[in-house]
C-alpha cells in the first residue's frame, strides 16, 4: 500500500478515523471531533449537518458496547455513530508544485467573453458572482481564464457539481486544458479519493469530506436536483470552502429567488443568454392530450403522442421522451413499441443505463423513454424532445427549461422540436416558456442571435 | 408523519388513512419500494427455497433442485440440514437492500421484513433461535450482526451458542475447498440445543454450505433437528 504524507492527505479534509489508510501519527496539527455532537439542543451529524431527528437511529454496537446513534442521512459515505471520530489537518497546506498555465486556443463569444472576465475579477477579489447561461452557451469555457488565474496565485480550486456524470465529462476536460496540474475527480467509489490536488472536481455530495479546503468554489447547475432539494448539499458547499472563499454559481434557470435578486440588483450575475452557435432555443409548444394515465392504463397512448412519435420514426430522427415518474413510463413502453420495437427506456437505477444512453448516441435507438435523469448534461446533436404529462409537480420551471435545452444543441442541427403533452398548464410549464422566449428576446436584442 | 424507511418519501401520504390509535407506526418503506421486492411464491424447491419456475427442468429433480440432491448425496453433509426457507429472490432491489443494511451498516432496516421473519419462523417449528455468528474482526467493523438484527427485530430470542473460529473470506474460494473449511464454526454452549429444534436465523442462503457448516456443528452438539430462515435466496452454483 502507498504511504500517504499527512499533510497531503488530511489537509482540508474531514474524515472518518477508519477511512485513513496509514497509522495516525502523533502530531499536534491532527486533531479529532466527535462524529456527533449537540447543537442548539438538537442532535447533530459534523459531517453532513443533519439534525433531523428521524434521520438518525440507535443500533447496539459492538465497537462502543451501548445503544448507539447513526446518522442514516450520510451513511453511504460510511456510517458515523455515536463513538465515531472526525481527524483533520491544522498544519500548513501542503505546496502547489504544478505549473497553472491554460493551454487552450479556442475563442469566446461575446457572452462568454463578459462572463469569464467577470469569473477572473470574482475569482481575484474573493467575490461571488452567479453566470446565468442558457443549454449550450458554453460555459465549462467561461471558467478557462479564471481558473488559471486562480491558479496562477496558488489558489485550491473546486468545482462541484450535483451530477457524477458531469464530473466524469468535466474533468477531462479541464486536464486537456490545464495539463500542468493534476485534476483530481471526485465522486462516489473514484479511484483519485485520496489525491491531493489543487484542482478538483467533484459531486457536491463528496464535499462533505472537505472542511475549509478551497479558495475558490465553483458550483455547477444550483438549481439542479438534488442539490436545491437537499440541504445538506449547501451545506457541504459552505462547509468545504474557505470563510472568504470566492463564490461563483453556474446555472441556466436559477429559482425564483435568485431570478428576483438579480432582478432587483441583489446579486452580481452575467447573464449568456444566446448558445455558443447563434441559434435562438427551441420554444416548446403545448399539445393537450388529456387524461393520458387513464389511456395507458387502458393499454393505448394519447393519439397526438402516436402521431408525434410515428411521425419522427418515419423520417428517421432521433427523439427523447420525458415522462414525469418511473412506473408510468414503464407501463407506456410496450405500447411505444408497439410502433417501432427497438424504443428504449431509460431511469436512474437502471443498470443499462449507461449502454442505453451509448445506443442512442450511435443512433441504433430512434426514440428513448427517460425519467428526468436525462434532463441535463447527456448532449445528442440532433433530436426533437418531448415531455409527457408536464402537468406533473416534477416539472418544475427549471427541469422544463434543461429539457427543452436538450433539443438544437449543435450548429449543423440548431432546430429541434420541443412539444409539452400535458393533462393541464401548469405555472411552471409557462414560465419555463417565457423563460426561453425572454432569452430569445435578450439573445437578438444583443446582437448574439443570427436570426 | 413518518418517512419510508428506503426512500424518504412520506408514508402517511402513500397509505392513505390510519387508524388513530396507531398513532406511532412502526418504521416502515412505502409500496413503491416494498413492490421492488419479489416474494418467492409458487413452487419452490422443498429443501432449499430455490424458486422452481424460472430454473431449468434440467436441474430438477421432482421437488428438489440438483444442488440440494448433491447436497443429499455428500455423506458428511447428509441430512445435516432439514431445510431453508427464504422470503424473497435476490433480485436487485435485495441486494441493494441487504448492501446497505449489511455493509452500510443501517441497522434500523432490520425492521423492514421483521414482520415476515417473525411470521415464517412461528411456521417453522423450532425450539432455538440461532444466528451465524461473524468474526470479531468483522463485528467490529460493522458493529453488528446483521442475522442477530434480523431475528431480534422479528422478536427472537437468539441463543448464543455458535461462534466463529475462522473469518469470513472464503467467498473466493471453490464450492469443494468450502466444503473442506468445515470447521469454520465451533459450539460454545452444548446444553441449550441438546435434543432440541434448531432454526438458524441469516440474511441470506446463496450456496447454502455456510449454513450446513453450522448445522453440522449443531447436530454434532446434539440438536435434534437444524432448519434455516433467510431474507433471501440468493443465485448460487
Ligand atoms: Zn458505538
Ligand atoms: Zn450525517
Ligand atoms: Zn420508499
Ligand atoms: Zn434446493
Amino acid at each position: 500500500m502507498m504511504v500517504f504524507p499527512p499533510a497531503s492527505f488530511l489537509s482540508g479534509r474531514l474524515l472518518l478515523e477508519e477511512e485513513i489508510p496509514f497509522p495516525l501519527p502523533d502530531s499536534p496539527a491532527i486533531q479529532k471531533l466527535p462524529g456527533l455532537s449537540k447543537r442548539n439542543s438538537r442532535l447533530y451529524c459534523e459531517r453532513c449537518g443533519n439534525n433531523e431527528k428521524e434521520r438518525f437511529a440507535l443500533f447496539p454496537c459492538a465497537r462502543c458496547q451501548t445503544e448507539c446513534l447513526y446518522c442514516r442521512h450520510c451513511l453511504m459515505m460510511g456510517r458515523i455513530s455515536g463513538c465515531s471520530r472526525l481527524v483533520y489537518w491544522t498544519g500548513a497546506e501542503p505546496p502547489y508544485e504544478g505549473e497553472g498555465i491554460l493551454h487552450w486556443k479556442g475563442s469566446l463569444s461575446e457572452g462568454q467573453e463578459r462572463a469569464s472576465q467577470a469569473v477572473t475579477q470574482a475569482i481575484r477579489e474573493n467575490g461571488e458572482q452567479l453566470i446565468w447561461a442558457v443549454c449550450g452557451a458554453g460555459k465549462t469555457e467561461v471558467l478557462f481564464r479564471g481558473i488559471e488565474a486562480a491558479l496562477l496565485a496558488n489558489k485550491r480550486v473546486c468545482i462541484a457539481t450535483p451530477r457524477t456524470d458531469v464530473v466524469l465529462e468535466l474533468a477531462p476536460r479541464l486536464q486537456h486544458v490545464f495539463p500542468g496540474t493534476k485534476v483530481a475527480a471526485l465522486y462516489g467509489g473514484s479511484p483519485d479519493r485520496h489525491l491531493y490536488s489543487q484542482l478538483v472536481v467533484s459531486t457536491t455530495h463528496q464535499l462533505l469530506r472537505f472542511f475549509q479546503a478551497f479558495d475558490v468554489m465553483i458550483v455547477d447547475e444550483v438549481d439542479a436536483f438534488p442539490y436545491s432539494c437537499d440541504p445538506s448539499l449547501q451545506f457541504a458547499v459552505q462547509k468545504a470552502r474557505k470563510p472568504d472563499a470566492a463564490l461563483i454559481y453556474l446555472t441556466a434557470t436559477p429559482n425564483e429567488r435568485w431570478q428576483k435578486d438579480c432582478l432587483h440588483g441583489k446579486k452580481a450575475f452575467v447573464k449568456i443568454p444566446a448558445r455558443f452557435h447563434r441559434q435562438p432555443l427551441p420554444v416548446p409548444q403545448f399539445s393537450w392530450i388529456g387524461n393520458w394515465k387513464r389511456a395507458v392504463k387502458k393499454g393505448r397512448l394519447p393519439a397526438s403522442i402516436t402521431s408525434w412519435a410515428a411521425r419522427r420514426l418515419q423520417v428517421n430522427k432521433q427523439s427523447l421522451l420525458f415522462f414525469p415518474h418511473i412506473e408510468w413510463m414503464q407501463q407506456a413502453l410496450p405500447l411505444f413499441q408497439q410502433l417501432d420495437s427497438s424504443i428504449a427506456a431509460v431511469h436512474a437505477g437502471d443498470p443499462e443505463r449507461k449502454a442505453k444512453v451509448a445506443f442512442m448516441r450511435d443512433q441504433k435507438i430512434p426514440l428513448l423513454l427517460s425519467t428526468t435523469i436525462l434532463e441535463r448534461g447527456v448532449t445528442f446533436p440532433n433530436i426533437d424532445v418531448a415531455v409527457i404529462g408536464t402537468e406533473d409537480e416534477v416539472f418544475t420551471e427549471s427541469a422544463l427549461v434543461q429539457i427543452a435545452g436538450r433539443a438544437g444543441r449543435s450548429a449543423d442541427f440548431p432546430d429541434g422540436e420541443v412539444r409539452f403533452f400535458h393533462y393541464g398548464k401548469t405555472r411552471a410549464a409557462v414560465k419555463a416558456i417565457a423563460h426561453i422566449r425572454q432569452m430569445n428576446k435578450e439573445g437578438l436584442e444583443k446582437g448574439w442571435l443570427d436570426r | 408523519m413518518s418517512s419510508c424507511l428506503l426512500c424518504g418519501e412520506s408514508v402517511n401520504g402513500r397509505l392513505g388513512w390510519r387508524p388513530f390509535f396507531l398513532l406511532e407506526a412502526p418504521p416502515s418503506i412505502c409500496g413503491a419500494c416494498r413492490r421492488q421486492f419479489e416474494p418467492i411464491i409458487g413452487e419452490r424447491c422443498r429443501a432449499c427455497s430455490r424458486p422452481l419456475a424460472a430454473l431449468d427442468p434440467a436441474f430438477i429433480r421432482e421437488d428438489r433442485c440438483l444442488d440440494c440432491c448433491r447436497w443429499e448425496e455428500d455423506s458428511f453433509y447428509k441430512g445435516v440440514l432439514a431445510g431453508n426457507y427464504s422470503l424473497y429472490t435476490y433480485n436487485e432491489a435485495m441486494k441493494d437492500f441487504i448492501a446497505r443494511f449489511k455493509y452500510r451498516g443501517d441497522y434500523i432496516l432490520a425492521q423492514v421484513f421483521a414482520g415476515e421473519i417473525k411470521k415464517a419462523a412461528k411456521q417453522l417449528p423450532h425450539d432455538v433461535a440461532v444466528a451465524i455468528p461473524l468474526s470479531q474482526e468483522r463485528l467490529m467493523e460493522r458493529g453488528f450482526n446483521q442475522a442477530e438484527a434480523l431475528a431480534q427485530a422479528a422478536g427472537l430470542d437468539i441463543e448464543d451458542v455458535l461462534q466463529r473460529v475462522h473469518g469470513e473470506k472464503q467467498s473466493k474460494k471453490s464450492r469443494s475447498e468450502r466444503l473442506e473449511a468445515a470447521n469454520v464454526f465451533g459450539v460454545k454452549e452444548k446444553s441449550s440445543i441438546c435434543h432440541k429444534k434448531v432454526l438458524i436465523i441469516d440474511d441470506i442462503y446463496t450456496t447454502g454450505s455456510t449454513l450446513r457448516q453450522a448445522a453440522y456443528l449443531l447436530k454434532q452438539a446434539g440438536a435434534a433437528e437444524v432448519r434455516a430462515l433467510t431474507l433471501a435466496r440468493g443465485q448460487g452454483t
